[in-house]
């Protein structure tokens, strides 16, 4: 079984079979709590928004987006000691706001995924201090060149990780 | 409307997830945890961390075991030539351990030891640099509970917030959420340590006409109920200096970003530390230590010439209370104890050891002030007796245990 995805004719639009859509989501999450104990650099990356933002980018359908950014969100929130809801909140935008790109613009160039992707690491982390700070008080440092460090980090990450992941995508 | 159809399901989405955290913000007010997903979300990842972690672990094993041996004669015989500078040392601590032991036994200080450990391995992190906490792979079927301390060989690592059923999470002691009461082990300072936004560990509000230097060791008070006294944090790193606190960086003695194996304290026994090896009663070496009591005063007891009695358990360096702290009461050899407290309606009140109450133990004790009665300055008749107004030492326990019944005590 396989979901689709449909889009304005002149973009093409890609799905991705069910086995991939939900093990690509739980290995990056997996991975991202996983990784740090044996690697701690690696805490400077977000997997599961990378993988948010090239399952929105690839459906371009804005409603999927959302929903897989929601969802990955929630999965990640649960592990932590916070409340639920904090990175569900975030990655719910960032999905709705790819996919939504995605259908106006050209993805598939290693320069756009590398300014989209930093744009919406940023993004990202905007909304969820906003949200944690202003709902749910956490006492959050922010600190633009960590942020952006961060954010060019990953999108240097993501840019390898959406061409590993292009052979994953079928056409719809 | 299907023109706004996207948009109005990004906004059911938002509004639903603020909705939800607004009820967990509620909640965690009152205490109530939303442990459904998390419950499921734990459950989906921690079997993979778990079999990872295995796989990686027999592997490991099986190459330091089998394969990977070079240098171990070597590093065998460095470790025996340790082990032996190392009993010689040994000797010397044990005694001064053995001192302290038996100094705190007669003070009547209660410890917090560690009784039980379990052996647990760290399979997975939160992830999230805002949240620093660890997943372990034991939970409640191994006897894991709540607030349980987690530690190392090393030292602290921090304790268990949420368990489940084959897992828990364990928040470390550089989460921003976190306090752990702290010594400082040369200067005796107490504080709080806590983990700041960047995951150092922090104690601040110490004065900064305090005495902490650099390298200084930080190791638990104690007095957050979490965690066993002594245990170590870490040594100071950095000191910030205000105009009124101090900021002191503690760096942890445990890589806390590097965690393999930890243990989790699931048995702790408040016990009062007893010198191991040790014969001799406490009441005996109280007899000892005890300078300012006069071995045999040139009055008879009760009748002194400096007026009213001090309590007379002491009158021989027994206290009946730290006899039977040697065993049980009913074993305890029962000294003869005799009160004449001034205002006391029976003087001459004859009682043992062996049946002292703690009302009477607390009585013995409580009363330190010796005051006279008919001459207002005697010259001492003996140079080791107590001149008039003195205090005598204390011997009275501290334990909060034991109630203070001052009543017979003179006025």
């Amino acid at each position: 079984m396989a979901l689709t995805y449909t889009s304005r004719e002149q973009i093409e639009v890609y799905r991705f079979s069910l086995p991939i859509a939900i093990m690509v989501p739980l290995l990056a999450v997996f991975f991202q709590v996983f990784l740090p104990l044996r690697f701690p650099f690696v805490s400077i990356f977000d997997l599961p928004l990378l993988v948010v933002i090239f399952f929105a980018m690839a459906r371009r359908n804005p409603v999927a987006g959302l929903l897989t950014g929601a969802a990955i969100g929630l999965l990640q929130d649960s592990l932590t000691r916070q409340p639920i809801g904090l990175y569900g909140i975030a990655k719910t935008l960032v999905g709705y706001g790819a996919s939504s790109l995605g259908v106006k613009l050209d993805v598939e160039s290693i320069g756009t995924r590398l300014i989209v992707t930093t744009a919406f690491y940023v993004i990202h982390e905007i909304v969820y201090f906003s949200v944690a700070r202003g709902m749910v008080r956490l006492d959050l440092h922010w600190s633009w060149p960590h942020e952006l460090e961060s954010a060019i980090a990953n999108a240097v990450l993501g840019v390898l990780l959406f061409a590993l992941m292009d052979r994953l995508k079928q056409r719809a | 409307m299907g023109r706004y159809r996207n948009v109005s399901i990004l906004a059911a989405a938002i509004f639903l997830q603020v909705l939800g955290l607004a009820i967990q913000v509620k909640r965690s007010a009152e205490n109530k945890s939303d442990r459904l997903i998390r419950i499921w979300a734990v459950s989906a990842v921690t079997p993979f961390e778990k079999a990872i972690v295995s796989v990686q672990s027999g592997v490991s094993g099986i190459w330091h075991n089998y394969f990977y041996l070079r240098g171990v004669r070597q590093e065998n015989r460095q470790l025996r030539e340790q082990i032996e500078q190392l009993q010689l040392e040994q000797v010397r601590l044990q005694q001064d351990a053995n001192q302290a032991h038996r100094l705190q036994a007669l003070l009547g200080f209660k410890e917090q030891f560690i009784a039980k450990t379990l052996a647990a391995q760290v399979i997975g992190s939160s992830g999230s640099e805002q949240s620093r906490t660890v997943y372990i792979d034991k939970g409640s079927r191994d006897g894991v509970q709540q607030d349980m301390a987690v530690i190392s060989a090393a030292g602290v690592v921090g304790k268990v917030i949420a368990v489940y059923k084959s897992a828990s999470q364990v928040m470390l002691i550089n989460d921003h959420d976190s306090g752990v009461g702290a010594i400082f082990q040369e200067s005796r300072l107490q504080g709080t340590l806590k983990g700041n936004v960047s995951g150092e560990l922090v104690i601040d509000k110490i004065m900064s006409d305090e005495d902490v230097k650099m390298g200084d060791k930080v190791l638990t008070s104690g007095g957050d109920l979490i965690f066993p006294k002594g245990l170590m944090i870490g040594t100071v790193a950095k000191i910030k200096k205000g105009p009124e606190f101090f900021e002191v960086t503690v760096k942890p003695a445990t890589a806390l970003n590097r965690l393999e194996e930890v243990l989790v304290i699931t048995k702790k026994e408040e016990r009062e530390p007893v010198a191991p090896g040790t014969s001799m009663r406490a009441a005996d070496i109280l007899a000892q230590r005890l300078p300012s009591v006069p071995d045999k005063p040139a009055n008879p007891p009760g009748t002194s010439a400096t007026g009213t009695t001090v309590h007379s358990a002491t009158a021989n360096g027994v206290n009946p209370r730290l006899a039977s702290q040697n065993g049980s009461p009913q074993n305890a050899e029962a000294p003869q104890v005799r009160t004449s407290a001034p205002g006391s309606s029976n003087p001459s009140r004859t009682t043992t050891g062996a049946e002292t109450s703690a009302g009477d133990v607390s009585n013995s004790t409580t009363s330190h002030i010796v005051k006279p009665a008919t001459n207002a300055n005697p010259a001492p008749a003996n140079a080791k007796l107590p001149a008039p107004e003195t205090t005598a030492k204390p011997v009275a326990n501290t334990s909060p245990s034991q109630p203070d019944t001052a009543g017979d005590s003179p006025q």
